[in-house]
């Protein structure tokens, strides 16, 4: 019988990047204050104290220049994890991640692949400052040649770190913040490797299907507890996992069985995740909706200032009412 | 001609006004006694409102944010030259800099408690909201003053930021702008040792950071930033090279961060209490009141009773900030762009509706 323990996202994010380091010497951290400081959310604490100052790297404060030698790593065959501290500051790294990062493999026909991945903490809830609240996972999956993934627990958290280290392509790897201490859940001990590109059905249903992802995960559990126990709706949910590639097949099914949608974000409406997804289930799907699909988003403005950000996320209250919707919709 | 390459990784820290309240008669600036106690005063007024905000924020009354306990003469000297007409960029350690360049404490309060309302820069102080985004503001100060070169203006901009930010590529191009230009710009590096928990050591591979300035062909200088008049002496010149279109000019301020990065940060796990130490003894108000009192510009009562008023004047911004501190979540979708458009119309209506149900009806 293999063992558990019950741990936090951070301690599992944690245990993934220890493994990793553990198990391959060419695999290495680098990221501002992610040596004796553990990182600002203490997600690499100890890891250079076991591994080493050469692999767990303390970089100057330049995001740029963390992607772009992560990058020349990468071609001579590291497999760099380099950590941004929090997402708001990937868009000082927008260069060396748009224009090598995700351009390599094909610039050179597969002769300098990168297998590299940087990780970092996005998205609201945690009553923080400007730029650190940002959801722009979009903009990662927009750009060829980049995989973009969000795990939205601590289990699924460490299977998928671990695979996006051993994959051959770059990785983005979106840390939802406002989850890394919020509750434990039971991790293997033995390494798990999750599949990149595969999204899980976490709920079975059968009246409505809620696509979701990363920190928007709880708000929707939670809403389709509500809804099951008061209004006997029987939600159907989807963690997409990875939102680039994305498991179209699994989203296909999905809807063609419960023949209605929400899907739910707390990155902007316009040309969000949401949108791509409405977009497959038109093209794969139109024939078996019975309602038009529902989107529940963060608003197409700056994230508000901590004062009101509770307002700005979207909540249960606010899926409940959208299904209600969908459920009575002719 | 010799083939080795050549290095430059020091130059000497300017000091006028040693630890002991001694005054270099020869470097000093010409201030009068009026001026002396007004840099006083304000270096009082700067501790004290950190303080006080500190115990706010341990009380849950303010949200994360950066104490620049120490670095009170690098705050203040910096925009003692300033008038009205010249600009100031703040970083996000700058409050104390903020309040001389007329931001009013309530306002900065509210601003650290997560309220919108602080944001904007108030009606008649030229300066740009405080950067929180590690030296992205220093590009479009330096495009401030090219403005003023453009117009020409007599006047200059004086940006701040830390020995973190010089590693961000954005401030060494704008380094290269200002220098290429001859943007009338003062840049202030206020080294503090730390960016979080990154030493200097490992931040650059020079002792001094000023050196930089010069490869980019800007007058450079390292100052003592706990000494509040060689930092006056070297902003002044500074400034005046700037307004007399002579260019731009690097400071190196060379001072201590004796307190924590923000409050969200534990500094017991990467440095030791010894490490801070010695800058107890380097405390730029120690000195200067040393100096005030042996040369009777201020007496040890006059001193106490600053001291008071301070504390006096920070109390009554707090209350004035628990007075305005007021939620409007009805406003976020009002600043986005001259005109709303349609499709954020659409949205706002959606959004109020979420608020009406949660009982928040504007
Ligand atoms: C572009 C960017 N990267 C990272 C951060 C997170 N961060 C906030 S303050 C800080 C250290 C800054 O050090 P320094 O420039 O020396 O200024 P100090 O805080 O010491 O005043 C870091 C890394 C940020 N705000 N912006
Ligand atoms: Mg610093």
């Amino acid at each position: 019988m293999s063992l558990t323990t019950q741990r936090t996202m951070v301690e599992a994010l944690n245990l993934a990047l220890d493994e990793a380091l553990s198990t391959d010497p060419d695999v290495c951290l680098m990221g501002q204050d992610i040596g004796c400081n553990g990182g600002v959310f203490r997600v690499t604490k100890g890891l250079q104290g076991k591994h080493g100052q050469d692999r767990v790297m303390d970089s100057p404060l330049a995001e740029c220049g963390i992607v772009g030698t992560a990058v020349g790593m990468a071609i001579y065959g590291l497999k760099p994890v380099a950590e941004i501290q929090f997402s708001g500051f990937t868009m000082q790294a927008f260069d060396q991640i748009e224009q090598n990062m995700a351009r390599y493999r094909n610039r050179t026909r597969h002769g300098q692949p990168l297998a590299m991945v940087m990780r970092t903490p996005y998205g609201g809830g945690i009553r923080a400052v400007e730029h650190h609240s940002e959801s722009r996972e979009a903009y990662w999956a927009h750009t060829p040649g980049l995989k973009v993934v969000i795990p939205s627990g601590p289990r699924n958290a460490r299977a998928l770190l671990a695979a996006a280290i051993q994959d051959p392509d770059p990785v983005i790897f979106y840390e939802p913040k406002a989850v890394y201490r919020a509750f434990r859940e039971d991790v293997p001990d033995d390494p798990e490797v999750a599949r990149l590109g595969r999204a899980q059905v976490v709920r079975n249903g059968s009246d409505i299907t809620v696509i979701s992802y990363g920190a928007m995960m709880r708000p929707v559990l939670e809403a389709s507890d509500d809804l099951s126990s008061l209004h006997g709706i029987d939600v159907e949910i989807i963690d997409l996992l990875t939102i680039k590639p994305m498991d179209t097949e699994t989203i296909i099914e999905s809807v063609t069985k419960t023949g209605r949608c929400v899907v739910v974000h707390e990155g902007h409406k316009t040309c969000g995740i949401g949108a791509e997804i409405i977009a497959r289930i038109n093209e794969h799907a139109f024939g078996h909706l019975l309602a038009p699909v529902g989107r529940i988003s963060g608003y197409d403005i700056p994230f508000p200032y901590f004062q009101c950000e509770q307002h700005f996320l979207p909540d249960p209250d606010t899926i409940i009412e959208k299904i209600q919707d969908l459920m009575t919709w002719q | 001609m010799d083939t080795k390459p050549v290095q430059l990784d020091n130059i000497d820290v300017l000091q006028v006004l040693n630890e002991e309240g001694m005054v270099d008669t020869t470097k000093a600036p010409p201030l009068t006694h009026d001026q002396l106690r007004r840099l006083y005063v304000a270096m009082v007024l700067t501790r004290k409102f950190d303080s006080r905000m500190l115990a706010m924020q341990r009380q849950g009354e303010m949200g994360t944010f950066a104490p620049n306990l120490g670095q009170e003469a690098t705050q203040i000297g910096q925009v003692f030259p300033l008038t009205a007409d010249d600009w100031f960029a703040p970083s996000y350690r700058s409050f104390g800099a903020q309040i001389w360049r007329g931001w009013s404490m309530e306002q900065l309060l509210l601003l650290w408690a997560g309220y919108h309302e602080g944001f904007p820069p108030p009606e008649g102080v030229n300066d740009l909201p405080f950067s929180i985004v590690i030296g992205s503001h220093v590009l479009p100060a330096v495009g401030v003053a090219m403005g003023m070169a453009q117009k020409k203006q007599q006047h200059c901009v004086t940006v701040n930021f830390g020995d973190g930010a010089m590693s961000q590529g954005a401030v060494n191009e704008a380094f290269n702008f200002a220098a290429v230009y001859k943007a009338p710009c003062v840049f202030v590096c206020e080294n503090n040792g730390w960016a979080i928990s990154t030493p200097l050591q490992r931040q650059a591979a020079t002792e001094s950071l000023a050196v930089r300035g010069i490869g980019f062909g800007i007058p450079s200088i390292r100052v003592d930033g706990n000494d509040i008049l060689a930092m006056v002496a070297a902003t002044t010149t500074a400034a005046e090279r700037a307004r007399a279109g002579q260019g731009p000019s690097l400071i190196e301020a060379v001072t201590y961060r004796m307190s924590l990065h923000t409050t969200a940060d534990d500094p017991t796990v990467y440095r030791q209490e010894e490490h801070v130490d010695p800058w107890h003894q380097r405390c730029p108000l120690l000195r200067f009141e040393r100096y005030l009192n042996r040369e009777s510009i201020l007496t040890e009562d006059e001193c106490r009773r600053i001291a008071d008023e301070c504390e006096q004047r920070v109390l009554e911004a707090r209350a004035k900030f628990r007075e305005m501190a007021k939620a409007r979540p009805e406003e976020i979708f009002d600043f986005v762009y001259h005109t709303m458009p349609p499709e954020l119309i659409e949205q706002k209506k959606d959004y109020l509706s979420r608020l009406a149900r949660k009982g928040l009806n504007p």
